[in-house]
C-alpha cells in the first residue's frame, strides 16, 4: 500500500521505458477519448501522479462490471492502470476474507482518509438490511462508512449507479443507487450492464492524470463517453434516415445491415459510447451484430416496455380498444339519435319556432 | 445461406457506407500541407471516429505501404509504416496479446515514438559506462 | 415519477383513454347527425341523388375562381397545411411503424430530410394562418376560444414532433413523451370541436351534392 513513489518511478522500476511509457500514455489518451495532441501532456501529468488508493465495494450485484474489467488482459492499458493505482480493497478479487480483509480496509481507510477513490458496484438493498452483506455488515451500512473518507465515488454498472436490474419492477429489496444514499460526496457514474471496460479504466485515468473529476452530463455520467447518443454515432444512421429498416431478424433487411429501429432498438434515448469505442477492444458492439441496443446505460431500461419494442409504441393493445371504442360509440351514438329525433319530434308537434338563440349555440 | 452468400453482401453493406473515408483523406491532406509550411504534425487517432464495418480496411488500403516499416517492441509490439504517402504514418500499439489498443494516423516527418527518448539514452549510457568500467 | 415511468404511462393507459375519448366521440357526433336524418323531399327525382352528392365530394376539392380570388391566403396556406400535416403523419417511417403495430400493416415512407422539410413547411403555414386570423378584421371579428384551442392543439404534435426527432431542448425520452401527450390532447379535444370537420365535411358536401343532384342541377 505504498503511495509515496510517483506512477512514473512505479512504470520506470518495473523496467518500462520511456518509449513504452509514450505508448502507454498514448493509448490511455485514445482510451480518454482525448485529441492525440495532448499526450504530452498527458506523460507530464501521469508523471508526476501519486497512486491514489483505491477501495472497491461489491454489492448487490452480478459480478458483471468487475468480470468486465478484469477481461482486459495484462499488460493491457486496463491493467497498468490497476497497477497505477492501489487496490486495497476489492473482496470478490482479493484472497483474503473475513476479518482480516476487513481489517486491511479499514486500514486503507484511515491511511489515506479524505483521499481515497471508493469504486463501487451492484445496488444497495434497502428493505432489509439483511438482504446484503458483506462480513456481517450491511452495504447501506458500509457504503456510509467508507463514503465519509472518500475523495470521490465512482458508480460502476447500472446497479450502482441507477439501482439496475434489482430496482426492476417490482424492485423487492428496496434497491437504491449510490446517489439516493451518499449526498455530499463527488460522485460519477458509470453505467453500463456492464460498461465498456475502456470507459471504467477512462474514468480512473483521468483520475490519475488530472487529478479532478471529468465533466458530468445531468444523470452524473463522464461527457467524454455519455456525452453522444448510440443513435448519433451510429454507423447505420444512414439507413434510418433513409427509412430502411429491418423488420425481423433474419430477413433481407437485417442481412444488409438496415436500421434496427423496429426491432426495439434504443439507440436514440441511449448515450453510451458502444458505437465508437465498440466492445471487447475495439470488435464490435450489439448493433453492429444485429442485435437492437437496449439502451443498459440508461436509468430503468429494464421497465422501458420491452427491448424488442421502440420506445414509441404503445404498451397495450390499441386495437382491441378501439374495437370497443367504436362499437361503445355506434350504440352510443344510434341512442343519442334516437334521443334527439323523438326530441324533435315532441318539438315538431309542439309548434315550437326556431329562434336566433339556437342558431348562435356553439357547436 | 452460405457463406460466400453472406460475405458478398456485407461487403455490399461496407461499399454504400463510406461516408468518412474521403474527409478523413482531406484531413491527411491538410496534415500534409500544414507540415510543409509550419513542421506541425497532425496526428489523427483513428478509434475516436465512427466507422462502418470495412472502412477502416478501405482507409488503411487506401493510404497503402510505402518505403518505411518498423516494428517496435514496448510494452507489446506495435507497428509504424510509412504510407505510399510520404510523411503520413500508420502507428498500430498492440498489447502483448496482440490485441490493439491504439491505431493512429501520424502526418509528421517522423513519428514520436521511434525516436530514442532522453531518459533511456541516460540509462543506456550508465549501463555502457558500467560494462566499460 | 421518473421519465421512464411517464412514458411508459404515456403509451399506456392514457394512449387507452385518449383513443376510447376519440373514438367514443367522433362515433357518436357523426352518427347523431345520420340518425337524425333529412326531411324527405316529395318533389319528383330529376336526377341521381347519389351521383351528385360523390362528385361533389371530389369536386369542392378544387375551390372555383372566386374563392380563390377574394381568400387566396386561406384557400392557399389550408391547402399547404393540411397537404404537409398528412404527409408528415401518414409518411414518416416511427408512424407509419406505429400504424402497423395498431393495424397490422403498413406502407412504404418517405426518406426523413424530405419529412422534415414538410414539417417545417407546415409549421410555418401554421404560424402564418394565426397571425391571418389575429390581424385580419373579419378574421378577427369571426374568432372565437375555440379557434384558437384547435390551432394550438394542431401545431403543437408538429413542433414537439420536430423537437423529438432532432432531440432538442430536453431528454429523448422526455421528448417523445411530450410529443405523444400532444397527439393525446388532440384526440380528446377532437370529437368537442370544429376539428370534426375532418370526417363532417364530406358528410356535409355529399348533402349539398345530393339534394342539388336529385334536383337534377349541378352543384
Amino acid at each position: 500500500m505504498s503511495n509515496e513513489k510517483t506512477l512514473g518511478e512505479v512504470l520506470r522500476q518495473q523496467g518500462i521505458t520511456r518509449r513504452g511509457f509514450l505508448k502507454f500514455c498514448a493509448a490511455t489518451a485514445s482510451l480518454m477519448a482525448l485529441p492525440p495532441a495532448m499526450v504530452p501532456r498527458i506523460a507530464a501529468a501521469l508523471e508526476n501522479a501519486r497512486r491514489p488508493s483505491v477501495i472497491w465495494l461489491s454489492f448487490q450485484e452480478c459480478t458483471g462490471c468487475t468480470e468486465s474489467l478484469t477481461r482486459s488482459h495484462s499488460p493491457t492499458i486496463e491493467g497498468l492502470i490497476f497497477n497505477a493505482i492501489s487496490l486495497d480493497y476489492h473482496h470478490t478479487l482479493q484472497a483474503a476474507a473475513g476479518t482480516h480483509a476487513e481489517l486491511a480496509r479499514e486500514k486503507a481507510m484511515e491511511e489515506n482518509y479524505g483521499n481515497y477513490i471508493l469504486v463501487v458496484d451492484g445496488s444497495i438493498p434497502t428493505g432489509n438490511m439483511g438482504f446484503s452483506t458483506i462480513a456481517g455488515i450491511s452495504n447501506r451500512e458500509m457504503l456510509e462508512e467508507v463514503a465519509k473518507g472518500a475523495a470521490a465515488i465512482v458508480s460502476v454498472g447500472s446497479c450502482a449507479a441507477f439501482g439496475g436490474i434489482p430496482h426492476a419492477s417490482p424492485n423487492p429489496t428496496g434497491a437504491v443507487a449510490v446517489t439516493d444514499i451518499i449526498k455530499d460526496k463527488p460522485i460519477i457514474n458509470v453505467p453500463g450492464c456492464p460498461p465498456i471496460p475502456v470507459v471504467i479504466s477512462g474514468v480512473l485515468a483521468h483520475f490519475l492524470t488530472f487529478g479532478s473529476i471529468p465533466e458530468l452530463d445531468a444523470l452524473g455520467r463522464p461527457l467524454a463517453f455519455y456525452g453522444k447518443s448510440i443513435h448519433d454515432r451510429c454507423y447505420r444512421r444512414p439507413f434510418y434516415d433513409k427509412g430502411l429498416f429491418a423488420e425481423t431478424f433474419d430477413d433481407e433487411g437485417a442481412k444488409l445491415g438496415w436500421c434496427l429501429y423496429k426491432l426495439g432498438c434504443k439507440g436514440p434515448t441511449t448515450y453510451n459510447a458502444c458505437a465508437t469505442t465498440k466492445w471487447n477492444e475495439g470488435t464490435s458492439f450489439p448493433i453492429e451484430s444485429g442485435h437492437p441496443c437496449l439502451g443498459c446505460s440508461e436509468p430503468d431500461f429494464w421497465d422501458g416496455g420491452g427491448f424488442y419494442k421502440a420506445i414509441s409504441m404503445p404498451t397495450g393493445d390499441i386495437a382491441r380498444t378501439a374495437v370497443y371504442a367504436i362499437g361503445a360509440g355506434a350504440a352510443a351514438g344510434v341512442a343519442l339519435g334516437a334521443v334527439n329525433r323523438a326530441r324533435k319530434a315532441r318539438a315538431v308537434k309542439a309548434h315550437q319556432k326556431v329562434t336566433i338563440d339556437d342558431l348562435e349555440k356553439d357547436s | 445461406m452460405n457463406d460466400a452468400g453472406s460475405t458478398e453482401l456485407r461487403v455490399k453493406a461496407g461499399e454504400q457506407l463510406t461516408f468518412n473515408v474521403e474527409p478523413l483523406l482531406h484531413e491527411i491532406r491538410h496534415g500534409l500541407k500544414r507540415l510543409l509550411e509550419t513542421a506541425a504534425a497532425t496526428i489523427i487517432d483513428l478509434r475516436s471516429i465512427p466507422l462502418a464495418p470495412g472502412e477502416e480496411e478501405r482507409i488503411i488500403s487506401e493510404l497503402g505501404t510505402g518505403e518505411v516499416q518498423a516494428r517496435m517492441s514496448a510494452l507489446g509490439p506495435s507497428e509504424i509504416r510509412e504510407t505510399r504517402f510520404p510523411g503520413v504514418w500508420l502507428v498500430t500499439h498492440y498489447n502483448s496479446d496482440n490485441e490493439v489498443i491504439g491505431k493512429f494516423i501520424e502526418v509528421c516527418d517522423i513519428p514520436q515514438i521511434l525516436k530514442a527518448q532522453a531518459e533511456d539514452i541516460r540509462d543506456g549510457l550508465a549501463q555502457l559506462t558500467a560494462r566499460l568500467a | 415519477m421518473t421519465e421512464t415511468e411517464l412514458l411508459m404511462w404515456v403509451r399506456g393507459p392514457v394512449l387507452q383513454v385518449a383513443t376510447v375519448i376519440f373514438l367514443l366521440g367522433v362515433l357518436v357526433r357523426i352518427l347523431e347527425i345520420l340518425v337524425l336524418g333529412r326531411k324527405a323531399n316529395l318533389a319528383e327525382a330529376r336526377g341521381s341523388a347519389v351521383a351528385g352528392g360523390l362528385r361533389t365530394i371530389v369536386s369542392r376539392s378544387f375551390p372555383d375562381s372566386g374563392t380563390l380570388r377574394r381568400s387566396t391566403f386561406n384557400v392557399v396556406a389550408g391547402y399547404v397545411f393540411h397537404t404537409g400535416f398528412f404527409i408528415v403523419l401518414l409518411l414518416f417511417a416511427p408512424h407509419i411503424l406505429l400504424f402497423r403495430d395498431v393495424f397490422g400493416f403498413g406502407w412504404p415512407a418517405l426518406p426523413t430530410q424530405i419529412i422534415d422539410a414538410i414539417t417545417i413547411v407546415t409549421i410555418i403555414t401554421l404560424l402564418a394562418v394565426l397571425v391571418h386570423r389575429m390581424t385580419h378584421k373579419v378574421m378577427r371579428y369571426l374568432s372565437r376560444f375555440q379557434d384558437y384551442l384547435v390551432w394550438l392543439v394542431t401545431i403543437l404534435p408538429l413542433i414537439t414532433g420536430y423537437l423529438a426527432f432532432h432531440r432538442i431542448g430536453l431528454t429523448p425520452t422526455m421528448l417523445i413523451a411530450i410529443h405523444i401527450i400532444s397527439v393525446e390532447l388532440l384526440m380528446v379535444v377532437f370529437p368537442f370541436t370544429k376539428l370534426m370537420h375532418a370526417f363532417t365535411l364530406f358528410m356535409a358536401r355529399y348533402y349539398n351534392g345530393a339534394i342539388a343532384g336529385y334536383k337534377g342541377v349541378n352543384s
